[in-house]
């Protein structure tokens, strides 16, 4: 019973298995307006402006933005290691999508209405997206 | 505080030192084993003997790498098989990035099967003579240059291909990468691509097949957002506008309807341009005007719009004083070209200077073909005479332009302000008019 309550499928996008807490954006993100030095987000207006997105599960709407921006957005956090340790997204697009696989972030969609209602902002989870498992511990 | 941050990043971007990044292994660590990317149950793409083989490595390591991930985007958007491309549009971008993915590739022996067509850095030769590069974003450039010469790439230098050197005929399948030609390859021309990213557009060049998924679909390609425009549009520059309401319009495929004709090239580009600046777009109709939308029909695909949206004046008002610095004060620039400004805009811009002086720089962003022609045509005479440049093969977002960096300008596109924001240019967004008569007297409403 409880495996239903935490446990969540998905579908796989980029490989990998990541553990970490939990931050949600309302907003579409680009990478580029995001400090390296720090994982900030520096887009004014953003629903993340000012918050770290380093090390955390980013769970959000889509990618926007040119179809350079992204890679060199994530590349530029990677190489800071302010990376996101996975990414849940909604509408997947091929420019985030190719950034996500060539910069091995773990990168997975399709969850569930129930684990969107289920999420708050700083929860918990595990991420495989080879298994294509996302689970709340 | 914050401008200092933006100030910060670009030093520190130049800081890598790419020597060390094979040795880094955190990226592509597992390139060099084949079955890294092919998902656990099996791959959904279904692969030639051809394909097979270039995935396996037969035809090279670089093919090789470019096919796995093609395979995994694939794989990802549920694509059943591989289809065979006639062009490419790479959005090179002479970042960090984008030249490490490029020279990997081109060290594993990667070249281009089908030669693409690529984006904007910044003009070397110019920049150089004129001594606004450091040795450092001097060496950047070069190297994107020699990278790109290696793997086989049209060194068009140039973001609206579209226009001139890399059009695609009706049906035909291609992978453009760049915010305004992938809308308007598809959306204009009625050519088929997906959003590319400028890697898997360089993947797409170097394999010459693209996953079959997404736009290269029938199915796929009908609008599904209906976006009435009730506000008034009275040249390119609502386009511009109309392109940055993402955020109300929403993900999908728009329809417009309410748009005067005739509709300009220009107007297609700034729309296709600042969409993928507020959104992720790969394509748009509007109705009765691009060649897949003759009819409502035709443009849903016979089913009701999943929303509707209304843009009136107020949006577009609302928008512009979002993303704009306020007016009413003294400016340091002009710059123009973003998307890269075609021969009709550059003779908008000649007409209203020619013989005045311009109170500050003005620059205009344009490919060498459209520089070319407005030296032949007087045009190039009568900017320079006024004071301002046509620069060729040169985008906004790049290190020639930091000498810019905490100063003003004034600039007809919403993306011209965005991304060099993070290099610290700051802009006053207004209509081309607008922004030609506030260069000439270093001041704007």
């Amino acid at each position: 019973m409880t495996i239903y309550e935490k446990s969540f499928s998905c579908h796989r996008i980029s490989e990998g298995v990541a553990e970490g807490e939990v931050i949600v954006s309302k907003d579409d993100i680009m990478f580029y307006l995001v400090n390296p030095e720090t994982g900030e987000v520096i887009e004014k207006g953003h629903d993340l402006e000012g918050r770290s997105i380093a090390g955390k599960i980013l769970v959000f709407p889509g990618g926007k933005g040119s179809s350079v921006v992204q890679a060199d957005g994530l590349y530029q956090l990677t190489m800071k290691q302010n990376a996101p340790k996975a990414m849940i997204i909604q509408n997947p697009d091929t420019v985030l999508v190719s950034s996500a696989i060539i910069m091995e972030v773990p990168m997975v969609d399709q969850l569930d209405a129930s684990f969107y209602a289920a999420l708050k902002d700083g929860c918990r989870l595990r991420v495989d997206a080879n298994s294509q498992i996302v689970e709340f511990i | 505080m914050k401008d200092k941050h933006f100030l910060s990043i670009p030093v520190y971007r130049l800081h890598v030192t790419w020597m060390q990044l094979p040795n880094q292994n955190i990226f592509l660590q597992n390139m060099s084993n084949i079955t890294h990317l092919i998902p656990k149950g099996g791959r959904i793409v279904d692969l030639t003997k051809f394909e097979r083989e270039m995935l396996e490595g037969k035809h090279g390591e670089g093919t090789a790498i470019a096919m796995k991930i093609q395979v995994a985007i694939g794989d990802s958007f549920h694509a059943k098989r591989m289809v065979p491309i006639t062009r490419a549009h790479v959005a090179l971008s002479n970042q960090e990035a984008d030249l490490w993915f490029a020279e990997k590739l081109l060290k594993a022996g990667a070249h281009c099967k089908i030669p693409p067509t690529v984006n904007p850095g910044f003009n070397l030769n110019y920049f150089k003579s004129v001594g606004k590069v450091t040795d450092e974003f001097a060496s950047l450039m070069q190297r994107t240059h020699d990278t790109y010469k290696a793997l086989g790439a049209v060194l068009s230098y140039n973001c609206t291909p579209y226009i001139q050197t890399n059009v695609p005929f009706f049906g035909e399948v291609t992978a453009f990468s760049e915010s305004s030609a992938t809308p308007y390859v598809n959306s204009v021309w009625g050519a088929r691509s997906n959003r590319e990213a400028a890697q898997s557009a360089l993947c797409a060049a170097i394999t010459g097949v693209v996953p079959e998924y997404g736009l290269l679909l029938d199915e796929n390609r009908y609008g599904d957002i209906l976006v009435k425009v009730e506000a008034d549009i009275k040249s390119d520059f609502e386009y511009q506008l109309l392109g940055y309401m993402g955020k109300k319009i929403g993900p999908g495929i728009p329809v417009f309807t309410g748009l005067p004709t005739p509709i300009t090239p220009e107007a297609f580009m700034n729309l296709g341009a600042q969409l993928n600046t507020s959104g992720a777009y790969g394509m748009f109709h509007v109705l009765g005007v691009t060649p897949e939308a003759p009819t409502m029909e035709a443009a849903f695909g016979g089913k009701e719009p999943k929303r509707i949206v209304t843009i009136t004046n107020e949006d577009l008002q609302d928008i512009l004083s979002q993303i704009s610095e306020p007016g009413d004060q003294k400016i340091d620039f002009a710059m123009f070209g973003c998307p890269h400004f075609t021969l009709r805009q550059v003779q908008i811009i000649a007409e209203r200077i020619q013989g005045k002086k311009l109170a500050v720089e003005m620059w205009i962003l344009t490919s060498s073909h459209t520089k070319e022609m407005a030296q032949r045509m007087g045009l190039l005479e009568v900017i320079r005479e006024a004071g301002g440049e046509i620069v060729s093969d040169t985008c906004p977002d790049q290190p020639c332009w930091h000498y810019l960096s905490g100063k003003t300008g004034i600039t007809d596109s919403p993306k011209c302000a965005y991304y060099p924001k993070r290099r610290g240019l700051n802009f006053i967004i207004r209509d081309l008019e607008t922004c030609i008569d506030a260069a000439l007297r270093g001041e704007i409403d």
